[in-house]
């Protein structure tokens, strides 16, 4: 493009304004980048920050963080924002960089892709990045904690309400299990207890008759027994 | 020597060594048995051993001195439990009865000292089987993963995490809201809360199919519920001695403080927890032992079981503290963490650059270069000792501090089940004990018609102490338990203890005391047990019932509450009971203590008052079938 330039005004005007023409445009390039250098800067009012923690996510599989890594930031943030407009197509050259820092941060800005001296609103890019934040944080291998766009919060897992509260499926079997056994245990007793009162009928009858007809020490006496002198033995105990 | 205080008639009260004997030959009697020597040791290893070995003991070890704790405990043990323990064994066996049974049988006007521990055991149960409920609430929510109270729940309009939780701690949050729903105050019941009333219920439906008849069912149940724990114990000792920092703990626990052994506070906390420990004076162990044969070696026992305690409590306090050092150095890492993260954003350095060794370093140099950004961080002091000496006891222990160490293991639930299993099985064998001090002395009083089944009436107490217990499933159940934790279970203790060795020493008289162990176990009591009865003991109860009355009532009496909207929230917030409390706190320990000179003086005007001079109570218990009585024309 600066050759097209350069020829194009060369053969345009004479070769002395061709060179003001030329120095003009180059100084406009070299603006270029200074002009985008202002409009990227710590503390943008349109900027984000990002913070990236490769370490704490990904220990000692984690990657070296070079210029590579920022180019696939800027693609993706580009893809975030085409996704985001739909109709706009951004541009790897409409995320600019800058404020890079060890840790690893640096900050960001959106230019607009008719008009790369205007930045998109703050809003507009939270709204991008909140819609793709999933994609983004696995294309670096990262997660929301450790891919931090600061000022843009992670919106929270909606809690996974079962429909019956697992507490309650364990306290149901063990209060039917304990139920069971109350009533195996309560029958029991009971069964037990009218086989012994069948029993002891049985014997019980043939001692009661026994002791009623009169019979002691093996004598049958007549007449019945007075039980009211049962105790008395204690009593004329010499 | 000692000049017993004069017991007419005591002869005709109790059985006789020959009747004893006899009975022992022809099996007479329908009073229980126990099925073998085993069942008979782990219920009383059980009833001795509970919540309060686990959540009390290390607690008093860790805070009195470490290691230098165990002296005046195993002091404490030799001189006050042992012998205590020796003489409700002795006693029980001898007597044949329940606690009632036994108190009327020395002396007719001693039937107060067996209705007190009938009043406490009672009281005791009630609350301590909710502990239990609260117990089953954690063991049923830990069948999920991840557990509900590792994180903070997030609030109605999803858009960030509950106040309350993040202000305090997941733990501490799900502990007070989610459980407990506690209110502010005491005074504020906030109604019952449904989930703590399905627990309670099925706490109570539990300890009810264990107790149903007596030592029939306990007998099996304890196989299980006095094992488990040492198994749990031993496998969380196993697993703690594998997570990091644990060893700091154990350090931590016994690094002995020898001065604290001027400090008398340490002496008396020794002496009460040696003697809450054993579970004494609630009736209980004098019923268990009733039922044993009359040649039961009961010194043995004695001497076995309180060895067995005591080892409990001091492996439990070392399992404990392994996981307590190990949530003590996660804090401290997360602390550290925390810290260092601060100040790489702060001032963009690489990740790496400070760690947790050059850290103080690094901390100094930015500070010296940039003080004011050092300011704003606002970075916390991490110190391992503040977290290792941040020693909880109670239910704090095992409801937020170690189920927070537990969310921090891999595996959580496996971990937050065992330990729940086991603090269950720690209070329902505990229950057993309490269920008999109630059920046997009702049964003893003829309270119930005497041909009621033993499972209605251990149903019906079952019934009346869940209906009761209501009170700890309000929004204010909490201050309502650590009521009367403080005064049912203290106070009372000390009274019925002192009075039953005075009892048996100085009205049933030490010689007779002597000759029936010599019946029974084959040889004297030697000297050690003669001065211990005598004197050491009943001195040592006695001191510490005097320092805790004094204690208690020369202080502002005070209670812990959680309050959300308090200044210092999350710390709790230290209220006064109001003025109506007070009428509660004398029934809790007024009652009980007051019932055992108030029956003496209500027969002795019903003795004045009648013609006849019934001199020798008709004991006609269904725990002692012996009925004798001599009526003297006055």
């Amino acid at each position: 493009m600066i050759s097209y330039v350069f020829w194009g005004s060369l053969a345009l005007s004479g070769i002395k304004e061709g060179m003001l023409v030329w120095i003009l445009f180059l100084l406009c390039q070299v603006g270029a980048p200074a002009l985008a250098q202002d409009l990227c800067q710590r503390d943008a009012p349109n900027g984000y920050k990002v913070r990236i923690s490769l370490k704490t996510a990904l220990g000692e599989d984690a990657y070296e963080w070079n210029q590579s890594e920022m180019f696939f930031f800027q693609a993706t943030m580009a893809f975030a924002m085409r996704r985001h407009f739909q109709m706009e197509t951004y541009n790897v050259d409409n995320i600019i960089l800058c404020v890079q820092t060890s840790r690893v941060s640096f900050w960001f800005v959106v230019t607009s892709p008719d008009n790369t001296t205007m930045l998109i609103p703050k809003a507009d890019v939270e709204k991008a990045v909140r819609m793709s934040r999933h994609r983004i944080n696995n294309a670096f291998l990262l997660s929301d904690r450790t891919l931090e766009f600061l000022g843009i919060y992670p919106t929270l897992a909606a809690p996974v309400n079962p429909d019956t509260p697992p507490w309650l499926i364990v306290f149901g079997v063990v209060i039917g299990a304990v139920c069971v056994g109350i009533i195996a245990l309560l029958i029991s007793s009971l069964l037990q207890k009218r086989r012994k009162e069948k029993g002891m009928t049985e014997d019980g009858q043939d001692e009661e008759d026994m002791q009623v007809k009169g019979v002691e020490n093996g004598i049958n006496l007549d007449g019945t027994y007075n039980r009211g002198f049962t105790d008395d033995d204690r009593f004329t105990k010499l | 020597l000692v000049k017993i205080l004069p017991n007419l008639g005591l002869g005709d009260r109790i059985p006789s060594h020959q009747e004893l004997e006899r009975m022992e030959k022809e099996e007479a009697g329908d009073r229980p048995k126990w099925d073998n020597k085993t069942q008979y040791m782990l219920t009383c290893v059980g009833f001795c051993v509970g919540l309060g070995n686990v959540w009390r003991f290390p607690y008093l070890c860790q805070s009195h001195g470490g290691g230098a704790f165990m002296i005046p405990f195993l002091i404490l043990l030799v001189l006050e439990g042992i012998p205590l323990l020796h003489l409700e064994f002795a006693i029980g066996q001898r007597l044949r009865s329940g606690s009632v049974g036994v108190w009327t049988a020395i002396n007719p006007y001693l039937t107060g000292v067996g209705i007190a521990s009938l009043l406490v055991s009672f009281l005791v149960g009630m609350y301590y089987n909710t502990i239990i409920a609260w117990v089953m609430w954690y063991f049923f929510n830990s069948f999920q993963n991840p557990l509900p109270w590792s994180q903070c729940p997030v609030n109605a309009n999803l858009t960030d995490l509950v106040s309350e939780c993040t202000r305090s701690s997941p733990v501490d949050y799900f502990w007070y809201r989610d459980t407990l729903n506690t209110s502010t105050s005491i005074g504020d019941s906030g109604g019952l809360q449904w989930w703590m009333v399905l627990c309670l219920l099925c706490a109570w439906l539990l300890l009810y199919v264990c107790c149903l008849r007596g030592i029939a069912t306990t007998g099996k149940a304890v196989y299980v519920t006095s094992t488990l724990p040492y198994v749990v114990l031993t496998i969380f000792l196993i697993r703690g001695l594998t997570l990091k920092g644990s060893l700091d703990g154990i350090k931590f626990l016994f690094t002995p403080d020898l001065n604290e052994l001027m400090n008398p506070s340490t002496w008396l906390d020794a002496g009460a927890q040696v003697f809450y420990s054993f579970s004494l004076a609630f009736g209980g162990l004098i019923s268990f032992s009733s039922y044993n044969s009359v040649h039961n070696n009961c010194e043995q026992d004695a001497v076995i079981i309180s060895i067995i305690n005591g080892f409990t409590s001091v492996y439990s306090a070392t399992v404990i503290y392994s996981i307590i050092g190990f949530r003590a150095t996660e804090r401290f890492d997360d602390c550290l963490e925390g810290n260092i993260l601060a100040l790489l954003n702060a001032f963009n350095l690489a990740e790496g650059s400070i760690k947790e060794g050059n850290y103080a370093e690094s901390l100094q140099n930015l500070n010296g270069t940039f003080p004011e950004t050092i300011q704003s961080l606002d970075l916390k002091t991490c110190d391992l000792q503040t977290f290792l000496s941040q020693g909880v006891e109670g239910t704090g222990l095992a409801f937020i501090v170690f189920t927070e160490a537990i969310t921090k293991m891999p595996v959580s639930p496996l971990w937050s089940i065992l330990f729940f299993i086991m603090l269950f099985c720690l209070g329902l064998s505990t229950m057993f004990g309490s269920i008999e001090g109630t059920v046997v002395p009702l049964q003893d009083l003829n309270i119930f018609p005497k041909r009621w089944p033993k499972e209605a009436i251990t149903g019906i107490v079952c019934l009346v102490s869940f209906v009761i217990a209501l009170i700890f499933a309000q929004s204010s159940g909490n201050y309502w338990l650590a009521l009367f934790d403080s005064f049912a279970g203290s106070i009372p203790l000390l009274v019925i203890a002192f009075c039953e060795m005075i009892a048996v020493v100085y009205i049933y008289g030490i010689d007779r005391f002597n000759k029936d162990i010599e019946f029974m176990i084959g040889h004297k009591p030697n000297l050690f047990w003669q001065v211990t009865w005598r004197f050491v003991s009943p001195l040592i109860v006695l001191v510490i019932f005097v320092f805790y009355f004094v204690t208690k009532v020369s202080s502002n009496v005070t209670y812990i509450a959680w309050n959300p909207s308090s200044e210092d929230f999350p710390t709790l917030e230290v209220l006064e009971y109001p003025a109506w409390i007070y009428v509660i706190i004398f029934i809790l320990a007024g009652v009980p203590s007051l019932v055992v000179p108030g029956t003496a003086i209500f027969k002795l005007i019903r003795r004045c008052c009648s013609n006849k001079n019934v001199y020798g109570a008709e004991v006609d218990t269904v725990s002692a079938k012996v009925q004798m009585f001599t009526t003297k024309m006055s």
